[in-house]
């Protein structure tokens, strides 16, 4: 049994990730075709990854709204947009529009997501903002030259600030497109050399968590 | 103007307020708008992965096209909802070993490749294009990203800011130097990326507050101005009465 709940997973990932490693070298219209299906396949049982985690907030809620604990009513109103939206969107067959006319799933996802998805980013400005006061006093040489890079940035990035300071959209573009690159770069090459030895350890079973806990 | 332009204007007027109502403070308003958000967004996504996992990828090429192939994936998936079976929980984790296995076996050649190796040669390769048939040349204008000071500042950048992150020798000595500059080069970096993400959320605003305005036209019914009354009104009488309601000390 103990081959059955922890080495045979571990087989299927030795297997399925040295097979496709591999199929990176192998310049055969059977591999690109392997490839192909494999990354359906990998939609596929992500799409039931959803449902896993989907279950789990409806639960959440549905606890809530049944002991009517302190904020069930928010829970409701969570439940209705999400139920409301999943019957509309079925009714439309997931059509935002058809034949340029706008869906009732099209008036949902414009008259309701994009000003609550856009309202919600946008007031973080103000927090952003704050935070940058509280945060940005110069203390140190490092914090200085933050401060200044933020500045730069902001004004070479709208009309005014080009106006007060006309350089600022040179330097602003400069800082951009070299110094922030250039530190992007390294920090990918990192973050690259991380994700390899990690995906060499998952492999070859050393690293084991995604498995999750329970009996072996 | 159709009847749904203006009953939308409304609600995503009504949204917007309530979402702004909390620049005063938490309060009811906003979390009803902050819930419903989460509500719709999560419809949202169970309605497109339905559409395109479901119906686009699993049902019709097996109608369609009789690719029975793909119900081995549909397997595969279904083992991961056993999760919620005690006894049989231990099964999903041939799903999980099959994604992370796929997952990482598709990332080594590629990370290697496009993240590791194209980059450390769009780093080296500006510099050799310096000595060319007809000499060394040197092009010194910083405006250009390709020209070859440039190329010399984005090469000190990537190995200072590189050599901050090795701790396996000590920064002491030349070692130091090299890895204040690239501390320096790191605030540069996270300066200019809050600057830059502080003006993205500007933009956002800056089209909200557009929005605000438009539907403040009579074509609308100015839902902006009654129901920016409406939200100040119900806010008065919120904070009213937690005013009246002393707050529980147990």
């Amino acid at each position: 049994m103990i081959f059955l709940r922890r080495q045979l997973p571990l087989l299927i990932t030795l297997v399925t990730g040295l097979l496709f490693a591999a199929q990176y070298y192998v310049p055969h219209p059977a591999s690109e075709q392997m490839l192909t299906s494999a990354t359906k396949w990998l939609q596929i049982v992500g799409g039931f990854a959803l449902i896993l985690g989907v279950t789990s907030l409806f639960h959440q809620h549905a606890v809530k709204i049944r002991r009517q604990e302190a904020g069930w009513g928010y829970s409701l109103v969570l439940y209705v947009g999400m139920l409301g939206t999943i019957a509309v969107g079925l009714w439309t067959n997931g059509k935002e529009s058809v034949e340029g006319t706008m869906t009732a799933f099209g008036w949902i996802y414009n008259y309701m997501m994009v000003p609550l998805q856009g309202t919600m980013f946008a007031i973080l400005a103000f927090f952003i903002a704050s935070a940058a006061y509280r945060s940005f006093r110069a203390k140190s040489r490092e914090a200085a030259v933050l401060l200044v890079a933020a500045v730069i940035v902001m004004m070479g990035r709208v009309p005014l600030g080009e106006y007060l300071i006309p350089l600022s959209g040179d330097v602003s573009s400069w800082i951009l497109n070299v110094l922030n690159s250039s530190v992007r770069r390294a920090i990918l090459i990192g973050v690259s050399l991380g994700a390899v030895a990690l995906s060499f350890k998952i492999i070859f079973g050393v690293e084991r968590s995604y498995l999750g806990g329970g009996k072996e | 103007m159709p009847f749904e332009m203006i009953v939308g204007a409304w609600v995503a007027t009504g949204l917007t307020l309530l979402i702004f109502s909390f620049l005063y403070k938490d309060n009811p308003l906003f979390k009803l708008a902050e819930h419903l958000y989460v509500g719709v967004s999560v419809g949202y996504v169970i309605v497109k992965t339905y559409d395109t996992v479901i119906v686009h990828l699993v049902v019709k090429p097996i109608v369609e096209n009789g690719e029975i192939a793909l119900l081995i994936p549909v397997a595969i998936g279904m083992l991961m909802l056993t999760r919620y079976v005690p006894k049989a929980a231990w099964m999903s984790r041939y799903a999980f070993a099959f994604i992370v296995g796929m997952g990482a076996g598709l990332a080594i050649p590629r990370t290697v490749s496009s993240f590791i190796l194209k980059q450390v040669e769009d780093t080296i390769r500006p510099l050799l294009s310096m000595t060319g048939s007809d000499g060394v040349t040197f092009s010194m204008n910083l405006l250009n990203p390709a020209s070859h000071l440039n190329a010399i500042i984005i090469l000190i950048g990537v190995s200072s800011v590189l050599f901050y992150f090795f701790f396996s020798i000590e920064h002491s000595g030349v070692g130091k130097a090299v890895a204040r500059t690239g501390i320096l080069f790191l605030m540069i970096s996270f300066g200019a990326g809050f600057g830059y993400t502080v003006m993205a959320r500007m933009s956002l605003l800056i089209g909200r507050l557009t929005d605000l305005i438009e539907f403040s036209d009579t074509s609308y019914g100015r839902p902006t101005v009654w129901l920016s009354l409406l939200t100040v009104g119900a806010l008065f009488l919120l904070a009213r009465r937690g005013r009246e309601q002393p707050p529980d000390i147990h």
